[in-house]
This record gives C-alpha cells, structure tokens and sequence, in this order.
C-alpha cells in the first residue's frame, strides 16, 4: 500500500526538535476513518525484530526533542522520535542513566523504538527492564485520539497501568508520542571481571553469587568463559572483586554485547530463547551452529540455529522457555511465540479496545493481531 | 474509628448490575462450594461489610470463600450465568475501599488460599497463594539470607493478592521497587472461568504485558490466585540517620539533594511538626520536638560504603539547614527511630478521635510549595493536617484530624481530601501512590484523566469483564459521575480548584 498523494507524510527530516503530535494525530484519524493499515517507524532500526511489515509507513522520528529532565526527580520526559543517543547523552552530563541498558542496534535507534520493542540489556535481572522503567505515556489510539497514562512520579496507581502495557507491545495498541521514563544515578565504580569456565561451573558460581546481595550488574557466558560486571559503590564493587579475582579491562565486549554484535549475534538466524535461569539447556545446544551466548545471569539464550521453528520452540517450551527469531525468519515462520488460545483471544478484545479499526502495526507482533 | 455508615452507590452515577435474586444466587453457590465455604447470616457477614476505610460500609449478598482454583471458577461461573457482581477481598486492609461490597455482590474472600507452594532460593523465587500475609514470605525466607522486598506498613496483615490488586509499596520501594516490579507470574482465573498463566519463570513473557496490567486493577479485570514472586538477598547492613530541620521546606530541599547526589536510599521519610509530636507522644522514638520537620533517612549495602554514604547524606542535610543529623548509635535506636515512623497513624488517635489519611504523589521539586498549600487548604476546612511522607518517592500521607460525632466534619474532611488531591494532580502528581482508587477516589478520577482516558480503561475493563460484573462501581468513574462531580465544583460556595475542572 502507498501513501495517498494528497496527503504528505508529516515527516520533518530536520534534527531539530519539534512537536507533529496534530499532524500525527490527524494521519491516524484518517487512516481509522478509510481502514488503511498504517506501519509505523522510528528509527527503522528494528524492522527485523517483527513480522513482515505492511501498510502505509508513519514516519514519527521528526516527533522529537526532550521535554523535561530535573536530575533530582529521577525522571526524563521526551517525545517518542527523540534519539536515544541523544537521551543517554543528556543524562551522562548529570551523572545518570537508563537502568534497563537498552540494546543500540543502530545510531537511529528511538525512545519510542526502544519502548515499543520493550527490549532491555544485560542489566534486565538485576535493574529491571523497560516495562519497569516506564512511568508514563502520551499516546494516539487507534483512533487518533491523545491519550495520557501514568505520569512522572514514580509512584502513581491511578488507573489501570496502560502505560507499561505500552512497552513490547510493538506499536500494537497506540503510537507513542511521549514517554516518561525513570533513571537512575550512574554506579560510583565498575570493573569487568572474567573467568575462563564452561557453563556447568559458571552456573554453579552465579547460583552461589547471586544469593548474595552483591553488586553484579551483568553476567554473561559467552561459550569460553563467564564475564562478569560489577557496579556500584566503590567499596562494595572492590571487595567483591578482590574476593572474586578475575578482573580485566574488557569494556569493549560489554560494548559489543549492547549493540548486539558479539559471537552467535551474528548469525544469519538467530534466535532469542527466554529460560528459567537454571534450566538444562542440552537440548538448546544440540540445536546450535555456535556456542550459547547466554545473558542475564543464563535467562536471556541467543541461538545460532537452522533448525525449524517448531524444533526450537519446542526444546525451549520443555525447559519451561519460549523462543523469537531474532533475525532470519522464513517465509511462514511466526517471529514471536504462539500464546495460549485463551491468552491470544485477551489480545485479541484488547487490540480492539486501543485500535477497534485495527490500523496501527497490523499483524506486526501477531497475524491475529 | 466511630464512623457514620455511607452507601453511597448510585444506580444513576455507577454501572449497577440489575439485581439477582439473593435466594436462587445462594441456592447456586451451595451448590459448587461446601457449606462452611458460604456465609450467608447477616451476623457472619458483619466482618466483611467495611475494608480499611472503615467510614464506608455495604451488605454483600453472600460471602464465598474458596479453598482452591477450582472452587474459585466455579464461583464465578455462577456469577456469570446470573449477572451477579463479584467483589474480591484479600485481608480487607485496603484504605480506599476497593473490598467495599457494592449491592447484592458476591463477595469473594480469599483468605483460605494461605498456601506458600513453593521456595526456590537458588532461582530467587516464591510461587504463593493470593492468601498469603506479605510478612509470611518474608518470614519464610529470612533463613535463607533472602526477603520479599515491598513492605506495606499493614505487612502483618495484607495479603499478597490484595498487593497485587493494588501494587502496593512501602518504606523501601525507592530502591527495591514496587509490587509490580517485584512479580514475575500470575495466575488468574477471568470472569468465564478461564485460568490464565501470565509470565512465570521466565524473566518476560511474549506478548502484552498483561501481568502489569493486572497489577493494580483493583479486582476489576481478574481474580489473581497466584503470584510468583522475586526474593531478594538481605542487605549485608543497615543504618539510618535522622535530621531535623527548623522548616519542612529545607527539608524537601534535603530530599532533593540528596537524589540529585546520585544516593538511592532504602528509605527516605518525613513526618512534620504535629505529625512528629504525635509520634513522639505516642512512642518515645527520641524525635527532636522543636523541629518543623524531620527526615529518616536509611541505606542498606557494604558497611563501609554506607557509612559514607551516610556522612554525605549528613553533609548535604546541613548545608539544607538541618539543626541536627544524626545517625543512629546503634540497632536499637534503629528500631526506635523508625517505631517512631511506623506508629504514627496509630498516634493519631492522641490528636483527634478520628484521622482520615490521603495518599497523593508529587513531583519531589513541588514539595516546598505543596507543604504551604496544604497548610492554607488544612486552614481555609478548620481541620488540622498532620503530614507524613515516603519523600523518596514523592508519596504524600497527609492525615486530616477530624470528629466524625462532630455534625459536617466527615463532610468537610472528606472535601479536604479531595482538594489536596486535587492539588497533586495540578502539580503534575497522582491521586494515589499506593492505596488505590477504589470507591473512595472515584471522583478524583475525573480529575486525573479526561473523558477519552476514562473511556479507554473502560474499553481495557471491557476486554476481560465484558458484562461489568467485578467490582462495579469502583476504580473507573462513570461520565454521569464526572459530569455530576463537575457540576458539584461549580456550585460550592468556594470551588477549590475550579480550573481543575476539564469538561
Ligand atoms: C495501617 C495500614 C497501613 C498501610 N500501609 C500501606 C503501605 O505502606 N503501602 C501500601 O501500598 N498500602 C498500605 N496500606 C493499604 C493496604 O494494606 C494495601 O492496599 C494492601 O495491598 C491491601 O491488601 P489486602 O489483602 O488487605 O486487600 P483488600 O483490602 O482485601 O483488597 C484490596 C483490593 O484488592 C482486590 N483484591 C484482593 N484480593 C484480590 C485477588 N486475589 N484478586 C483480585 N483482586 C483482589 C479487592 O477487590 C480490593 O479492590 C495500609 C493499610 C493500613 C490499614
């Protein structure tokens, strides 16, 4: 489907910041009113994260420029298109930042992008994850209405929590205009630490470790080794690491492993498997091209696999898991997990609450959606 | 608390169900539960005609108390065959009666699914029953060098599934979150007699994130009837400081501060002058009485990193004006400083025969101006004020002292409340922090949200509860009830926020 000649996409190409929400909320009034499908976009940086995409492209990266930031309320406010470059910017200056760690999978990539995916980084287990950081929205429904959730206090239960409900759900139920997210003050001290140890060890050290109160913020095994990140107050981090050993200055694997080009993240199919973080994973390795490269303490799984879809979904639904191709999906193949029939048909009737003329990311997430 | 007893659902204001006989509704239920699971007698019902908010009572129909899953879907198929609203109830701790029967309901308590199911230290995960007291997880698994971090001060009593329902917080969740950010899986049970399984043991689950939406529905989506819950290791120390400040705006200045210094506190509290004077009283925590306001500020860690911390957290409270930080000499002053704290809803019982406890949030920069405001609102009603803050995180318990044997006092703290609440809202907060909005809130709501965003949580509580049976009447304000709640403002003699008013 093309973009009607009438009417030009509301799309500023400036990097100035700058406020479309009415021309933005006019395009989607439109669209609900003819039922045309409209496929929205930030920094086109995830395109690949999602099931084929369709529709008529909204453009909302022009949408820009933050809104508020007072380093004591712990608090940013910015427009959806607003790089995320230029938010992580903004809160290093006041020594702070986003606990979730989100990945940088392209210098496009958007706060709104970022929520949407609801894709969170090697902190995820230990500082929570976007859905945690996210304390309020301003959104279109499918209708082109402005709607607002939540707020910029951190604690706010008026309502029903629509606005976490934003985040992961891949533009499905509202076009983000502005997000309200909360941050966090910048560690006093880190240091990477590495071990080389195959998994069966690693597992037993991270078991132990974790149920400790110690200030680990990452814990990667990457198939020869476990790598470890410490932050926080600067004794605290330095004790550990003098207990545990082990330190290196291998900051540039951390790096790799945020923008997602680390070892399997390469791989023409990729696949994202969550997991209990102590299940068995033998199954999983019989699958893979390359060896594990296990996140989040072993939780987070990324899978270099050819094998068919329902092979893998079904050795991680076995050890209580489920898995996503992350990259090289094939003609057919569903990109996210299939959800419970009684859980897909909740989608289904809350699709229709946010979107009833279903014109924002159809099928995006899920066909039935 | 001697209160009068208000019902004041309206059929012409509230979504009411039409009515069930209560004869051929109990003939059904006897029918899926056992006997002693019903209670029926006006006498057994008393105990579950009020929750926390203890000014508001109603008669439920029949009370259902379910001992299983099983028993709690067929409960509310029942429900459903005959158009019969369905209220939860956890322990009935909640301040803004959101366990409040509506008319005719079936009240559905929940305190018989007490199980804890599961421990799995190594995974940092509790799987319980919606029975379960908040303190139980705790307590269970303190000799594992673990807790369950939300700690509502009612945590003797709460239940988990209430948390849940109204994502409570408490003293530590600046630093350690909220009930939603402390759940990883839930089971809940929808209206038709689904049994939905919402994340687990998997950090996320594919799709919406419907488990944070169940969180803080308030019993108007689902029944939860089990949680899966995140434990965290015990802090390796503990230590808190207090301040005193002659002014409570030097001490909102503090609170600032000492986030913008990049400190995450386990707690970070506030009492004012009465509010702290009453606590005194009523404890002997050892608060400095000549203050306008006192801080308690606490952090957990490495011992050495705390005691630095605490020396920057003393710096940056004198050079806010405090007249005396001081940290506390040893775990038994600890307890005492925070006993303090603790008690000081009970202490207002020494102050006034009734205290009625708001639950705004602010941005924390806004406090200064707040605290006046408030003082003028507390003068303009002639009702005291005593406050008392989770300043961390900006959550206002203002408690507004009052005689409910005194004609109109109810009336005119009621009022109050809602016009500092209101206030919040206009200063970019939240009408509740943590309390939820129930029946006591309703109103303010229209406040917080215009028509299109009342419209679409109407929509969400559609998608799961399409007949509107689940607690009716509560959370979500019909647009009769804000257009007469507007029309309400314009009229009064003196509108406290006409500019409030959106529509
Ligand atoms: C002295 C005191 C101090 C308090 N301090 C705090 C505090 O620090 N922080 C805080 O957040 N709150 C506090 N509260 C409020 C209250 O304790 C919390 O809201 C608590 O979460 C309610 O739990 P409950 O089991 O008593 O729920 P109830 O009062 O029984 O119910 C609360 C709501 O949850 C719904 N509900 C209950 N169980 C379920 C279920 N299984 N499924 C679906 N819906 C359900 C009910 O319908 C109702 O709407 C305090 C209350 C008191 C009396």
């Amino acid at each position: 489907m093309s973009m009607p000649q009438a009417r030009p996409s509301p799309t500023l190409t400036a990097s100035e910041d700058a406020d479309l929400g009415a021309a933005l909320s006019a395009r989607v009034a439109e669209a609900a009113a003819r039922g045309e499908p409209l496929r929205l976009v930030g920094g086109g940086s995830k395109d690949a994260l999602a099931q084929a995409l369709s529709g008529a492209r909204l453009d909302l990266s022009g949408h820009r420029g933050i809104l508020d930031y007072a380093p004591s309320e712990l608090v940013m406010t910015a427009r959806a298109g607003t790089p995320l470059a230029q938010i992580e910017a903004a809160l290093a200056r006041s020594g702070q930042r986003l606990a979730f760690e989100p990945p940088i999978m392209s210098p496009a990539s958007t706060l709104g992008g970022v929520v949407a995916a609801g894709l969170s980084g090697a902190r995820r287990p230990f500082a929570g994850g976007v859905r945690d950081a996210v304390l309020g929205v301003k959104i279109l429904d499918g209708r082109g209405r402005i709607l607002r959730f939540g707020g910029t206090v951190f604690k706010n239960v008026a309502g029903f929590d629509a606005f976490r409900l934003m985040a992961g759900a891949y533009g499905c139920l509202g076009v983000l205009l502005e997000v309200s997210l909360r941050v966090a003050p910048a560690p006093q001290t880190t240091l990477h630490l590495a071990f080389e140890e195959a998994w069966p060890r690693a597992k037993a050290r991270l078991e132990a470790l974790l149920r400790r109160p110690v200030p680990v913020t990452g814990a990667v095994h990457d198939g020869a080794g476990l790598l470890l990140r410490l932050e926080g107050p600067d004794h605290g981090v330095r004790a550990l690491a003098a207990e545990l050993g082990g330190v290196v200055d291998n900051s540039e694997i951390w790096e790799a492993l945020r923008q997602r080009r680390y070892g399997p993240h390469q791989a023409a199919r990729l696949w994202r498997v969550l997991i209990p973080r102590r299940a068995d994973t033998a199954e999983l390795e019989g699958l893979a091209e390359a060896p594990l490269l296990r996140d989040w303490a072993g939780a987070e799984i990324w899978l270099a696999s050819e094998a068919s879809a329902d092979r893998v979904r079904d050795a991680a639904r076995r050890i209580g898991g489920h898995a996503a191709l992350h990259r090289g999906a094939r003609a057919g193949e569903a990109v996210f997990p299939p959800l419970a029939p009684a859980v897909l048909a909740l989608h289904q009737r809350l699709k229709r609450a946010l979107d009833p003329a279903g014109v924002l990311n159809p099928g995006r997430l899920y066909q039935e959606l | 608390m001697v209160a009068p007893v208000l019902d004041r659902f309206d059929p012409r204001l509230d979504p009411m169900p039409p009515p069930v006989d209560r004869r051929t509704l109990i003939a059904r239920l006897e029918r899926v539960l056992p006997r002693e699971a019903l209670i029926h007698k006006t006498e057994g019902m008393r105990v579950f005609e009020t929750d926390g908010l203890a000014a508001y009572r109603g008669m439920p129909a029949v009370v259902a108390l379910p001992a299983n899953v099983a028993e709690v879907r067929a409960v509310l198929k029942v429900c459903r065959e005959l158009g019969a609203p369905v209220v939860a109830r956890g322990a009935g701790t909640g301040l803004s009666g959101g366990a409040l029967p509506t008319p005719g309901c079936v009240l559905l308590g929940l305190s018989r699914m007490s199980a804890i199911l599961e421990i799995d230290a190594a995974a940092g995960l509790a799987r319980v029953q919606p029975g379960v007291r908040n303190l139980a997880i705790s307590e269970a698994v303190r000799p594992l060098g673990l807790f369950y971090a939300p700690d509502p001060s009612s945590q003797l009593a709460c239940s988990l599934g209430g948390n849940v329902a109204e994502n409570a917080g408490g003293v530590h969740c600046l630093k350690y979150g909220l009930t939603v950010n402390n759940v990883q899986g839930l089971e809940i049970v929808t209206l038709d007699g689904e049994v939905l399984r919402l994340g687990g043991e998997t950090l996320e689950a594919p799709g919406f994130d419907l488990m944070a939406l169940i969180t803080g529905s308030e019993g108007l989506l689902a029944i939860v009837t089990e949680i899966t819950v995140r434990l965290t290791p015990l802090p390796e120390a503990t230590q808190v400081l207090l301040a005193a400040f002659p002014e409570t705006r030097a001490a909102g200045q503090a609170v600032a501060d000492i986030i913008a210094a990049g400190l995450i506190p386990a707690g970070l509290e506030m009492m004012d002058r009465l509010a702290l004077t009453a606590a005194e009283a009523h404890t002997g925590a050892g608060y400095p009485l000549d203050a306008a306001a006192i801080l308690l500020c606490e952090l957990d860690g490495a011992p050495e990193d705390i005691g630095a911390d605490l020396e920057r957290v003393r710096t940056i409270c004198e050079a806010a004006g405090a007249s005396l930080a001081r940290i506390a000499r040893d775990e038994a002053e600890r307890e005492r400083f925070w006993a303090g704290r603790k008690g000081a809803f009970p202490a207002m019982g020494r102050m006034a025969p009734d205290y009625y406890c708001i639950d705004g949030v602010i941005p924390r920069r806004a406090l200064p101006e707040v605290l006046d405001a408030i003082t003028r609102l507390s003068d303009q009603f002639g009702l005291a004020v005593a406050n008392v803050f989770h300043a961390g995180d900006g959550n206002l318990h203002p408690l507004i002292l009052y005689d409910a044997q005194a004609p109109g006092e109810l009336d005119r703290a009621e009022a109050l409340g809602g016009a500092i609440l209101e206030l919040c809202v206009a200063k970019g907060g939240a009408i509740t922090g943590e309390h939820g909005v129930g029946r006591e809130k309703i109103n303010q709501m229209c406040a917080q949200f215009t028509p299109e965003e009342l419209e679409t949580f109407a929509a969400l509580k559609r998608a799961f509860d399409p007949e509107g049976l689940l607690n009716p009447g509560k959370t979500i304000p019909t647009p009769q009830r804000c257009v007469a709640h507007g029309a309400m403002h314009v009229h009064a003699a003196s509108p406290p926020f006409p500019h409030l008013d959106r529509f």
